[in-house]
């Protein structure tokens, strides 16, 4: 369980990133945080695995004030907390199963890993992992050679082979056309329903957050305006969140969406060519 | 001076421009020929002295004594396992330094400047004066020119790999250490891989500088074929001189092209 009790967070340069923010998180939940670019949702979830650290108040992960860490309790931590980014942060000149396995390195001790010798079992889940979300088959290309999607479900496999309670998804698709999106999302949403793991995910496209979010964390200006279940939200929860009417642009557009359920998502932005979405969508 | 009220000839570069260009010229020729004046250089000393640079090098230097080919082979092959010795030792030792004059690793901002320091004294030496130091301490022969090679090149690869360091995408390395993994495993799975092609190009370009030097530290007694062509000038025996010319122009040339394609192709 997360818990933030009166957090706030001042950027060195006098920016106020986070407002006095209180939240609880528990075990298992589906969370879609939504606000317009600027309004501390990234802030909000970097703070949870401390990327950026707040300022004020108290952040208890499982009870502790995970704030008052030393350096390597906050590694611990961060072992139990799997994170997926907007543009991956996957090392390019590196294979995908090596990037993958980069996942394991919290508990594997530093000479191991830097002699590459993972446990068996370690690999067999790095393996296992990217066969989940349908790539197994790249596992020896090197990552660069892979399409955004693709890139992106591999940083999945590799939050799935750090064995955590929580991912933390910073704008997981604003790189991908929509598509690969609800592919990408697709994938979140089943491995929160089999593994239960606690899912929160950066989002600003407001179809895309009701299509998949169980609750709903609305940000405006580092505060928290909104929090509740997916199902009490309207276009006026919206309008209220981003302090505007809702324009065409909040939207990916319904027939997107269609089109990856009929193509089972052929990753159309760059190099794609993934005969293996259909199998990840299947599942 | 509004161009558009003169409707005539007008300057292309206005007038003040001009004068600013031409008294910057006029600074910058004066300079030379200060500087001709007192090194007392003229190109008719040159000139006079072409019959003699004709002599010496069709009288004395051709031709070359083709029988110290074994003499200058074994030197040469001397020369090559200093440059090789040091560089590979140099290689690896500059990695821990170049992490911690690299600003986005160590955040230590004491440290990375005490390091910075250091290095900035280390590379001021030349390694002329290096390897004279080092004949110094451990006697005339290659072990010294491979200590005086061994710190310079350190000094240069840990400058060189530094910058790339600070030059990388730092995405990855957040995302290592989101997984909770400790420096060096950030190090090691974040930044090694992507500075993997400059590292190794840069490793090359020492040894090829590395080549070239030892030649010449040989002069101070460090061993290698400078040793043998400082001895054959003091002798005044020109065949064996040409010789070894020849020989080295051979050797560091072809060391060189090969460094070079091989560089091209890694990067």
């Amino acid at each position: 369980m997360i818990e933030f009790k009166n957090v706030s967070l001042t950027y060195p340069n006098g920016h106020q990133g986070l407002k006095n923010v209180n939240l609880e998180i528990n075990q298992g939940e589906m969370i879609v945080v939504v606000g317009l670019s600027g309004a501390g949702k990234s802030t909000l979830i970097r703070s949870m695995n401390q990327l950026v650290k707040p300022t004020e108040g108290e952040l208890l992960i499982d009870g502790k004030n995970s704030l008052k860490f030393n350096e390597r309790e906050l590694r611990e931590m961060r072992t139990d907390i799997g994170m997926i980014f907007q543009s991956y942060n996957l090392v390019r000149r590196m294979s995908v199963l090596r990037n993958v396995l980069s996942g394991a390195l919290g508990r594997t001790n530093t000479l191991r890993s830097i002699l590459g010798l993972f446990k068996k079992e370690d690999k067999q889940l790095a393996l296992a992992s990217l066969d989940r979300v349908g790539i197994a088959e790249k596992a020896y290309s090197r990552a660069d050679q892979l399409s955004g999607g693709q890139q992106q479900r591999v940083s999945i496999a590799r939050a799935l082979t750090q064995k955590t309670k929580v991912f933390l998804a910073d704008e997981p698709v604003a790189s991908l056309d929509p598509p690969t999106s609800h592919i990408v999302m697709k994938d979140l949403r089943r491995i929160n329903r089999e593994d239960n793991i606690t899912m929160i995910v950066n989002l600003h496209f407001i179809d895309m957050a009701m299509e998949y979010a169980d609750r709903i964390i609305g940000m405006r200006s580092g505060e928290v305006v909104f929090d509740g279940p997916a199902s009490e939200v309207t276009e006026k929860t919206f309008e209220d969140i981003y302090g505007r009417p809702i324009k065409e642009d909040d939207m990916l557009s319904e027939d997107a969406g269609a089109e990856a359920n009929d193509t089972h998502g052929e990753d159309l932005d760059t190099k794609g060519e993934t005969a293996s979405s259909e199998e990840a969508d299947s599942k | 001076m509004n161009p558009a009220s003169k409707p005539g000839n007008f300057p292309l570069i206005p007038r003040r421009s001009k004068i600013n260009i031409l008294s910057v010229l006029a600074v910058v020729a004066l300079l030379y020929i200060i500087a001709a004046y007192v090194t007392n250089a003229a190109p008719d000393r040159v000139i006079n002295g072409l019959p003699q640079i004709f002599n010496f090098v069709f009288g004395n230097l051709i031709p070359p004594n083709w029988s110290y080919y074994d003499t200058v082979a074994g030197s040469l092959l001397e020369t090559w396992n200093i440059a090789l010795l040091a560089t590979t030792l140099s290689v690896f030792f500059c990695l821990p330094i170049a992490f911690l004059s690299a600003s986005n690793i160590n955040t230590s901002s004491i440290l990375y400047n005490i390091v910075r320091f250091a290095m900035n004294v280390l590379r001021t030496i030349p390694d002329l004066v290096l390897a004279v130091i080092f004949v110094g301490l451990v006697g005339i022969g290659a072990m010294a020119g491979i200590y005086a090679l061994f710190f310079f090149s350190v000094g240069i690869l840990a400058k060189l790999i530094s910058e790339t360091i600070e030059s990388i995408d730092p995405d990855p390395l957040e995302a290592i250490r989101s997984t909770g993994g400790n420096t060096l495993q950030v190090i090691w799975y974040g930044v090694m891989p992507q500075i993997l092609p400059h590292y190794i190009s840069y490793s090359l370009y020492v040894l090829e500088i590395n080549v070239r030097a030892s030649v010449v530290l040989g002069f101070v007694g460090a061993g290698g074929v400078g040793l043998i062509l400082n001895q054959q000038l003091n002798f005044f025996n020109y065949g064996n001189v040409s010789m070894i010319i020849l020989m080295t122009f051979v050797v560091v040339t072809l060391i060189d092209v090969v460094s070079i394609r091989l560089r091209e192709r890694i990067v």
